[in-house]
């Protein structure tokens, strides 16, 4: 491991004594720098679209609201909920699957390792199969309960067995269950022949979001990323290996339930919404960590910053590509995303 | 006295060989009945004494056809898959040193995948398109993605590392994996339907013909991997105690790595997507025999031959006449059993 935990010497080492290599200049600076940005990303993205709209009356748009105009009409009630749902979205994938890198200390570990992403997947392909009628509401809302209850028998398995849940337990108990269920998905897809309506789905897109939709998640998905920023400490400790983190007093039970019930907010209400793009959760906390060092302190809120700029770029790319015709988020996801990875795994010097 | 016995290293270790070697024969003895009930299993039911008759060239026509012709080439290729992958994906696991890696890992999946998708695309319909081409067309995608991704992971100073060998695959196989989404949203229902039964996973050449062309891969490249496994062992421990037990870790690394691309390629082709034995298969080998390669590799071969012969049997009774795909099959009683064996055994 090249991770370094230096405590001072003569003393007994206490999580006090802890130093992460960290480089808390550049991740200032990501911050300030990342919250310009995203500002700006959002502006430009609620002015591009189908019907082109000037910033300032993007500006009058938000801050004097004329009802009677097809412009403020449209950037209100479409365009404003999809960017800042990908902004959401984004923040949200980024740091789930941050939590999820630190804890199992696997570099390819994001949030559909919970089985949140195949229980989502498995709920709907079973909602579509038996009740195709169901609102888009509804979908929601199962899929979301799907993802809960991936996430409680992955981690129902994992800590249920003798010596309790580590993280390579983790980790392979996720596995085998996205692969149950996926398979199970895959089944009733074939059989009643609904697998095209689930990939699409699936693919990703924050194209139908709405307001209401926006005002569920949002109370939760703040919360979740406060949280996670609170128990960034612990994950820290927890990336140095489980041993090491009891060695310092820390109640690992304690952190890896509360980090594993952020991760399935985060991921489980983002997966509902927009489907399986988890591909952020993979890459940004990669990116991030190869910026801001190990210290999960900085890692977590520069993943969210990152993760949503990455969102709302992606979702800008996927109405300007081909106009009127919009290419799956998830693909434009994995088109920006690949590249830098190739570069990052070129340049990547620790293993975690 | 016990006590003194069991605290010897020698004789725990041998105690360990000997029941490592009992399991081994109580999987074959599975793999044995799982065959003849396999044989049984199918639209035309085949007694055992009718088989036997069969076997030995004195059955009808029609019952040699059967055996001959169907059932005992698709047998065959299923347990070839399923050691195939299952010690693909032990290779991987062990070169990579990750309990995620799979056969997968290097896009042979990925790779296979979209060679096939862009292939059915291409035909007016699925019946136009030669279905006969398909696993070789398979193998192709999955050899040049694999190559794809060494490249790109190689540096010339340094050659090539496992962790960016693995991110470069996650990479890669994501890349392809978008672009399969694209075009599947693009794909009319029928071809579309056709591609999701291959990703599934189901077993394709069932002739002789693909019999004959997975076999020199599985014969050659099993017992080369099950020969390398003191290296693997010493591998296990980590690049600098490998190093500094004297193995040439790079080059080991690459050989290992090839012969695992060359089975998985070539299980993959005929098979379409069945990754779940290369990722359980090992697991369960490491649990059932304990983590030393020499037990371990014969292990999951076996383990994986036996999953997939009982997958497909099961695949072809269930839903009679229609089939539903092996890789679905693998996973559902896979993963339950394997989730039990995680539950129950300390780490």
């Amino acid at each position: 491991m090249n991770q370094q935990a230096t405590a001072s010497k003569g003393q007994i080492p206490t999580a006090d004594h802890v130093k992460f290599r960290s480089r808390p200049w550049a991740a200032t600076l990501i911050l300030i720098g990342g919250l310009i940005a995203l500002v700006f990303g959002i502006a430009v993205s609620v002015s591009f679209g189908a019907a082109d709209i000037k910033l300032s009356v993007v500006w009058t748009a938000v801050f004097h609201f004329n009802p009677d105009l097809t412009d403020h009409q449209i950037i209100r009630e479409l365009r404003m909920p999809r960017v800042l749902g990908a902004a959401m979205v984004g923040a949200s994938f980024a740091v789930a699957g941050a939590i999820m890198q630190g804890m199992t200390r696997n570099p390819l570990a994001d949030s559909g390792l919970m089985g949140i992403n195949s229980g989502a997947g498995f709920a709907l392909a079973v909602c579509f199969a038996f009740f195709p009628q169901l609102p888009f509401m509804y979908l929601i809302m199962y899929s979301f309960i799907g993802a809960g209850m991936g996430a409680g028998i992955v981690y129902g398995i994992g800590s249920l067995s003798r010596g309790g849940l580590t993280p390579a337990r983790l980790v392979l108990a996720g596995a085998a269950f996205s692969a149950l269920l996926s398979a199970l998905s895959e089944g009733i897809a074939l059989y009643f022949n609904i697998g095209q309506d689930l990939a699409f789905w699936y693919a990703g897109g924050v194209a139908g979001t709405k307001w209401f939709q926006l005002k569920i998640m949002f109370p939760w998905i703040g919360g979740a990323i406060i949280g996670a920023i609170i128990l960034s400490r612990s994950i820290s400790m927890l990336s140095l290996g489980e041993d090491i983190a009891k060695g310092l007093g820390q109640r690992t039970g304690l952190v890896k339930l509360a980090g594993a019930l952020i991760v399935l907010i985060l991921a489980g209400a983002s997966v509902s919404v927009v489907g399986a793009v988890g591909f952020i959760g993979l890459i940004i906390p990669h990116l991030t960590r190869y910026l801001v060092g190990v210290d999960y302190k900085w890692i977590i809120p520069c993943s969210a910053v990152l993760g949503s700029l990455l969102a709302i770029f992606a979702d800008l790319t996927a109405r300007m590509i081909i106009p009127k015709h919009e290419t799956p988020f998830g693909a434009i996801i994995a088109l920006i995303g690949v590249p830098f990875f190739l570069y990052l795994a070129r340049k990547e010097r620790r293993e975690l | 006295m016990s006590v003194q016995r069991t605290t010897t290293g020698m004789s725990y270790e041998s105690a360990r060989r000997r029941r490592g070697l009992g399991i081994l024969a109580v999987i074959f003895v599975l793999i044995v009945i799982a065959f003849i009930i396999s044989v049984n299993t199918g639209y035309i039911r085949l007694t055992p004494l009718q088989l036997l008759n069969t076997m030995l060239g004195k059955g009808t026509d029609k019952q040699e056809l059967i055996l001959f012709d169907f059932r005992l080439p698709r047998i065959v290729i299923s347990l070839l898959i399923g050691a195939g992958l299952a010690v693909s994906g032990a290779v991987m696991q062990g070169v990579f040193r990750n309990d995620l890696a799979d056969p997968g890992i290097l896009g042979i999946n990925a790779g296979a995948g979209l060679m096939v998708m862009l292939m059915v695309s291409f035909y007016p319909t699925t019946n136009a398109a030669p279905v006969y081409f398909l696993p070789v067309i398979a193998f192709v995608g999955a050899g040049l993605t694999a190559a794809l991704i060494y490249v790109l992971a190689y540096k010339r100073h340094e050659g090539i590392k496992p962790i960016r060998l693995l991110l470069t695959g996650v990479a890669v196989a994501a890349g392809i994996s978008a672009a399969m989404i694209v075009l599947t949203l693009r794909l009319d229902p029928d071809k579309y339907q056709f591609v999701a039964t291959w990703l599934a996973g189901s077993i394709w050449g069932t002739s002789w013909k693909f019999v004959l062309s997975l076999l020199p891969w599985i014969v050659i490249l099993v017992p080369y991997v099950i020969y390398k496994a003191r290296v693997m062992n010493v591998l296990n421990l980590g690049e600098q105690t490998a190093v500094g037990l004297g193995a040439n870790v790079n080059r080991e690394q690459f050989k290992l790595l090839a012969a695992a691309v060359g089975l998985a390629a070539s299980s993959v082709a005929v098979s379409g997507g069945i990754g779940f034995v290369g990722l359980v298969g090992p697991h369960l080998a490491r649990r059932l025999v304990g983590p030393k390669h020499q037990l371990m590799l014969p292990a999951s071969a076996l383990l994986g031959a036996l999953l997939v012969i009982t997958a497909d049997t099961i695949g072809r009774w269930i839903l009679q006449p229609s089939e539903i795909p092996t890789g679905i099959v693998v996973a559902v009683i896979g993963a339950p059993y394997f989730l039990y064996l995680l539950a129950r055994t300390k780490s």
